[in-house]
C-alpha cells in the first residue's frame, strides 16, 4: 500500500459533502472501514460513482440474481459489456439494452444520441460488429407541446447518431401515456454479430501490460456529481456547462472501426467503453474481473481542457472513449491502428500484481483502494416492499361496470379511435427518420411484429423486438413482468423465429419507497418465471431507478429486448395479410380481459382492473405451434394480438402495408358469452392471427400442440372493407378510413402549424 | 475487370456497394483508401454513401479535398465511369464532377423509405438494361438530398437529357408527393456531359435482392459492368 495524499486545494470532507456525493452515513462508514482511514476528495468521488445506483445495482442486484441466465447457447451472460449467444454456423450475436432516461428528459437530442452511442460501444467492445439498433420510448401525451418537443428531439437524436454511424435502426416501440409526462423513457438496444472465436471480454490480464486510453480526449462534460458547487467547479464558465454529454457519431464510427481492428489484431487483451463514471468505472471493473491490480496516472490521460483535477479526469463522461489493455511491447502497433483512423492512444497506466486500484497524479498517489473490493464490496440493499393500497384498489375495479360511451354503439367508431391512438397508430413518422436499411441485411424493418436481419453468409436470420407494457405492470407487477417477456417472445415467433434470449431494462421509480420496491421485486419475479418457461435466459441489461418527477413515479416499465433465430430465410413471415381468399385462423383463445387495456385508457381515460392473465405454458405451446406451422410452409402471415385487442390486430393485418392493403371478413360469433367490447378490444394474451391458404392443416398443427385454433374469417379485397360479425353487430369499416386513422394520426399531430422539429432546431423547450 | 469502392472516414455504405458488386455480380472489387491518391487501376469507381468526415461543414465539402479524390477526378476526366451514390453524389458535386448541389431536405428531416424512380433514358452506360420509362423501387436514406442548380444549369441538364432518374408516383407522374426531399424537377440522379459520371441520391446497392424488398438496382450495376467489360 502507498501513502495517499490529499491534494492541496481539495475540499474538506464534511457530512454535507458526503451527502452531496449521494453516500449515506452508513456507506461512508463502510468506505472508511475498507480503507482503514478517511478517504481523499478524489476517493470520495470514485466511490460515489461506483456505488451509485447506476454502477452498483445496489437495490436490484439481489433481485437480478434470481433471473435465469443459462442455456446451452449462451456464451456470455450478465456481467460483461453485453451478453452473447451462439446462433449457429459458428456465428454469435452480442446484444444489450440500456437507458438514457434522465439525460433525455433534460436535453432530448443529445440525451438520446449519446444513449445510442453508449450501447453501440458496449456491443463492439465484445468484438461484435453492430448490425442493428432498436429502441423503446415512452412519452406523456402528445397533446403537450413540451412532450412533442421531447418526442421530436429524441427521435432526431436517435436517428442522427445511428444514421451517421451506419447501423440500421430496425425496430422498437413508442408508447404515449400521461404516466411518463415528467419523465420520458429512452431505452436503446444494439445487436452485433461476431464469430464465436472472436469473442472479447473486458478482463484486465497480464502483469506489466500497459493500459491505454483510446479515442476522444477527456473533457469536463458529464462529470458525475457535478451538481454540487465545489470550488473546483464553481468557475463561472463551467457552471453553465450542460450536464448532458455531447455525442459525436463520426468519432464513434472511427472508434468502431479502430476497435474491431484492434480486437482482431491480437495486440490487445481487453477493451472496455468508458461509459457511466468514465475512466473510474471502466478501469476498476476491468481490474475486478481480472483479479489483478491497476495503476493509472491521470497526468497521462489526454485531456482537451487545462487544469483538470484527478477528480474530474476520473469522473468525466466524455463520449467516444475506450480503455484498452494492450500486450506489453505492442503499444506502437496499437497506436498505428488508431492513427489509421485518425485517432490517438496514450499509455495511462499498467496492470500490476499488487491487488490495489491506485490512481496517481505524477508521483503523488491521490486514490488507492484495496483490490477488487471497490467493486465487489459495494453496499446491497433489500428495502421493505409493500404494494400500495391504491394499486390494490385499482386492480379490484370492476371494469365491466364502466358504462360504454354513446358512440360505442358503433364498434367502428371505437376501432377508429383506437387506431388513431398514438400508442397504436403507425410510427412511420418516427422510423422514416431512421436509416433502417444500411448494411443491406434488413429483411423486415420497423412496423411489423419484430425486425428481421439476415446473417450474411448464411441462410439464417435474427429477429428482434422490444416490448413492455407499463399499464399491466402498474396493475399487477408479477403478471406484467410475465407478459412483457411472453409478448416479446410471441412477436419474434410471428416472424418465424425461435425466441432465444433477452436483455432487459428495468425502468422504475424510487426503490426506497416500499410500493416501488414491491413493483421491482414482483416484476423481476414475473420476468424470471416467463424466461424459465420460454427458455429465454437473461444475458444482461440495465436498471434505471428514480424515474420520478413532481407528478409522481412513472408506470413501472420493464422493457424486454428479445432476440430469436430464424433457421431459414424462407421462414420469414410478414405481419400483414397478403392474399385475398386466404383463411384467417386465430391461434389461442378469446377470454374476458378488459383490465389495463388501451381501450380503457383511450376511450375511458382509465387505468383499472386486473391485467390479462398470462398462462406461460400456453404461451410456450403457442410459439411451438406457430413455428411448426411456419416451418411447414403453412403460414402466409402472422400477427400478435396485443394493444387494442382482436379488432385492432385485424385492422392492422389489413392495412399495415399501405402498398398492399386488403380487407377481411370475420365472424366472431363463436364467443357469444363474451361482452362485445372485451371480444373486440380486450387484450387477452396468447393469441396470434394467421393467414393461410390451408386452414385445416394449420388448425391440425395447433391441435397437436394443444393450442386452441379456429378459422374466423377470410382475407378479401380491400374494397370489401373490414367486416366484423359479433353476436350483436355486423360492423363494416372502410379500409381507407381505418388506414387514414392509423397512418396519419401522428403526422397530423406532429406536422401541424408548427412542426416540432423547428423547436428542436431552435434548441429551446416549449413550456405548457 | 476491377471495381474500386472509395472509403472515406465516415463512409458507411462502402460495404454495401462492395457486396453488390462482389456477391451479386461476381466482379472483383477493392476498397480505395481516402489517404491514397490512386484509383489502383480500377475500371469503375464507386463513391459510396455515408457521412464522410461526419458531414462537417456540409456534406462532401471536406471529402473533395482528400488525396483519393484527385485520383478519382483524373479517372473521370479520362472517361472512367464513376457511380456516385448519396453522400457520393454530394461529394461529386463538391468536387465539380457534376453540376448543382444537394440541399437539406425540404422537410428538414432525414428520410428513409423505398421510393419510385422513373428511368429517363436507357441509352447510357448506367441504364442500358432498363426498359424505357421503367419504374423502379429503390431505397433512399438521406438528410440532404434536395437537388438544386441554377436555372441555366437546370435548363441545360433537361435539354441535354442528363436527368437519369426522377421521383415519381405509382402512375409514373413526378408529383410533389412522390418527391421525398423537394428536389427541383423531382431529380433523383444526373450524369455529367460526357455521360461517365452518374450521381444519384437513391441507393441502387440496397436494391439487389427481392428478399430485402427490391432487386431493381441490379440492372444498373449490370448495365455499367457490361459496358465496361465490352
Amino acid at each position: 500500500m502507498s501513502t495517499v495524499m490529499a491534494r492541496p486545494g481539495d475540499p474538506v470532507i464534511t457530512p454535507a459533502l458526503i451527502a452531496e456525493h449521494g453516500l449515506t452515513p452508513e456507506e461512508y462508514e463502510r468506505l472508511t472501514a475498507m480503507l482503514g482511514r478517511a478517504p481523499t476528495f478524489t476517493e470520495l468521488g470514485v466511490v460515489s460513482a461506483l456505488w451509485s445506483e447506476h454502477c452498483s445495482y445496489k437495490h436490484s442486484r439481489p433481485l437480478l440474481r434470481t433471473l435465469p441466465t443459462q442455456a446451452p447457447w449462451v456464451l456470455q451472460g450478465p456481467g460483461e459489456n453485453a451478453g452473447v449467444i451462439a446462433v449457429g454456423d459458428g456465428l454469435a450475436v452480442a446484444f444489450k439494452i440500456e437507458s438514457h432516461n434522465h439525460p433525455s428528459a433534460v436535453e432530448p437530442y443529445q440525451g438520446a444520441a449519446t444513449g445510442v452511442g453508449g450501447i453501440l460501444r458496449d456491443v463492439f467492445t465484445m468484438g461484435a460488429r453492430p448490425i442493428a439498433l432498436l429502441n423503446s420510448l415512452r412519452f406523456g401525451s402528445l397533446d403537450s407541446a413540451r412532450v412533442r418537443w421531447l418526442f421530436a428531439g429524441v427521435v432526431k437524436g436517435i436517428g442522427d447518431y445511428g444514421n451517421c454511424i451506419g447501423v440500421p435502426t430496425v425496430g422498437g416501440e413508442v408508447v404515449f401515456d400521461p404516466a411518463y409526462e415528467g419523465n420520458p423513457l429512452v431505452n436503446a438496444m444494439c445487436i452485433g454479430v461476431l464469430r464465436e472465436e472472436e469473442l472479447m471480454r473486458a478482463v484486465a490480464q497480464g502483469v506489466g501490460n500497459p493500459i491505454m486510453a483510446v479515442g476522444a480526449r477527456t473533457g469536463r462534460d458529464g462529470i458525475n456529481g457535478a451538481s454540487f458547487a465545489s470550488e473546483d467547479l464553481s468557475d463561472e464558465n463551467d457552471a453553465k456547462r450542460p450536464r448532458v454529454q455531447v455525442g459525436d457519431p463520426f468519432t464513434e464510427k472511427l472508434l468502431l472501426e479502430a476497435s474491431l481492428e484492434l480486437i482482431t489484431s491480437g495486440h490487445i487483451v481487453a477493451i472496455q467503453d468508458m461509459g457511466a463514471a468514465g475512466l473510474t468505472s471502466s478501469s476498476a471493473e476491468m481490474a475486478a474481473r481480472g483479479d489483478v491490480g491497476v495503476t493509472i496516472d491521470v497526468t497521462k490521460v489526454p485531456v482537451r481542457e487545462t487544469g483538470m483535477t484527478p477528480y474530474e479526469i476520473l469522473l468525466s463522461e466524455s463520449q467516444e472513449r475506450m480503455l484498452v489493455v494492450a500486450r506489453a511491447g505492442h503499444e506502437d502497433a496499437v497506436r498505428e491502428i488508431l492513427a489509421k483512423w485518425d485517432l490517438s492512444a496514450a499509455v495511462i497506466g499498467e496492470v500490476i500484481a499488487e491487488p490495489v486500484y491506485r490512481v496517481t497524479e505524477g508521483d503523488r498517489v491521490v486514490a488507492e483502494f484495496p483490490g477488487s473490493r471497490l467493486v465487489t464490496d459495494c453496499p446491497v440493499y433489500e428495502p421493505p416492499a409493500e404494494e400500495s393500497a391504491a394499486a390494490v384498489e385499482r386492480r379490484r375495479v370492476d371494469v365491466h361496470a364502466i358504462a360504454p360511451r354513446a358512440q360505442e354503439q358503433d364498434p367502428v367508431w371505437t376501432l377508429t379511435q383506437l387506431l388513431s391512438s398514438p400508442t397504436i397508430a403507425s410510427k412511420a413518422w418516427v422510423w422514416r427518420q431512421y436509416d433502417s436499411m444500411v448494411q443491406t441485411s434488413t429483411v423486415r424493418g420497423p412496423g411489423g411484429d419484430a425486425a428481421v436481419i439476415r446473417l450474411r453468409g448464411t441462410d439464417r436470420a435474427l429477429a428482434s423486438c422490444i416490448d413492455g407494457n407499463g399499464r399491466y405492470v402498474a396493475l399487477d407487477p408479477r403478471v406484467g413482468g410475465r407478459i412483457a417477456v411472453a409478448e416479446a417472445a410471441r412477436n419474434v415467433a410471428c416472424t418465424g423465429a425461435r425466441p432465444r434470449a433477452i436483455t432487459n431494462n428495468l425502468n422504475f421509480g424510487n426503490p426506497k419507497r416500499p410500493e416501488i420496491f414491491f413493483q421491482l421485486r414482483e416484476a423481476v419475479a414475473g420476468i424470471g418465471e416467463a424466461c424459465r418457461v420460454l427458455e429465454t435466459p437473461v444475458t444482461g441489461g440495465n436498471v434505471s431507478l428514480y424515474n420520478e418527477s413532481p407528478k409522481g413515479a412513472i408506470h413501472p416499465t420493464p422493457t424486454i429486448g428479445m432476440v430469436g433465430v430464424i433457421e431459414s430465410l424462407s421462414h420469414v413471415t410478414p405481419s400483414a395479410f397478403t392474399t385475398a381468399g386466404d383463411a384467417i385462423v386465430l391461434l389461442g383463445h378469446c377470454t374476458d380481459e378488459l383490465g389495463g387495456s388501451e381501450y380503457l385508457l383511450r376511450i375511458h381515460d382509465t387505468l383499472a382492473g386486473a391485467p390479462p392473465t398470462c398462462n406461460l405454458q400456453a404461451e410456450r405451446h403457442l410459439i411451438d405451434a406457430l413455428l411448426d406451422a411456419i416451418g411447414k410452409g403453412l403460414v402466409r402471415s402472422a400477427h400478435d394480438v396485443s394493444d387494442g385487442g382482436l379488432a385492432v390486430a385485424l385492422a392492422e393485418c389489413c392495412m399495415l402495408d399501405r402498398e398492399r392493403m386488403t380487407g377481411a371478413s370475420v365472424d366472431l360469433t363463436a364467443w357469444p358469452a363474451l361482452p362485445e367490447r372485451a371480444l373486440l378490444f380486450g387484450e387477452a394474451q396468447g393469441r396470434v392471427l394467421v393467414s393461410t391458404s390451408t386452414p385445416d392443416a394449420v388448425v391440425a398443427v395447433a391441435q397437436r400442440h394443444g393450442v386452441p385454433a379456429r378459422t374466423i374469417g377470410t382475407v378479401t379485397d380491400a374494397s370489401h372493407g373490414l367486416v366484423l360479425r359479433t353476436g350483436t353487430h355486423r360492423a363494416v369499416a372502410s379500409i381507407a378510413a381505418l388506414a387514414d386513422a392509423f397512418h396519419l394520426a401522428i403526422p397530423r399531430i406532429m406536422d401541424g402549424d408548427t412542426p416540432a422539429e423547428h423547436a428542436v432546431a431552435a434548441g429551446h423547450a416549449p413550456v405548457d | 475487370m476491377k471495381v474500386g469502392v472509395v472509403r472515406f472516414p465516415g463512409s458507411n455504405c462502402d460495404g454495401d456497394a462492395w457486396h453488390a458488386v462482389v456477391d451479386h455480380l461476381g466482379v472483383d472489387a477493392v476498397y480505395l483508401w481516402h489517404k491514397t491518391a490512386s484509383t489502383e487501376g480500377c475500371d469503375v469507381v464507386i463513391l459510396p454513401g455515408g457521412f464522410s468526415y461526419g458531414d462537417y461543414l456540409r456534406p462532401g465539402a471536406i471529402a473533395r479535398f482528400s488525396p483519393v479524390m484527385s485520383a478519382v477526378v483524373a479517372h473521370a476526366r479520362r472517361g472512367g465511369p464513376v457511380l456516385a451514390i448519396c453522400n457520393g453524389f454530394q461529394i461529386a458535386c463538391e468536387a465539380g464532377l457534376l453540376p448543382g448541389a444537394l440541399l437539406r431536405n425540404a422537410s428538414l428531416r432525414f428520410v428513409c423509405d423505398t421510393v419510385r424512380l422513373a428511368v429517363q433514358r436507357t441509352d447510357t452506360m448506367f441504364t442500358a438494361r432498363y426498359a424505357p420509362g421503367q419504374i423502379l423501387r429503390i431505397p433512399v436514406a438521406h438528410g440532404d438530398g434536395r437537388y438544386t442548380a441554377d436555372a441555366d444549369t437546370l435548363t441545360q441538364l433537361e435539354a441535354e437529357g442528363r436527368v437519369m432518374f426522377r421521383y415519381v408516383d405509382a402512375n409514373g407522374e413526378p408529383t410533389s408527393q412522390a418527391n421525398p426531399n423537394g428536389a427541383l424537377n423531382n431529380i433523383a440522379g444526373i450524369v455529367n456531359a460526357e455521360g461517365n459520371v452518374l450521381g444519384m441520391m437513391p441507393h441502387p446497392e440496397r436494391a439487389m435482392d427481392v428478399r430485402l424488398g427490391s432487386a431493381d438496382g441490379v440492372a444498373l450495376f449490370e448495365s455499367l459492368l457490361a459496358k465496361v467489360a465490352a
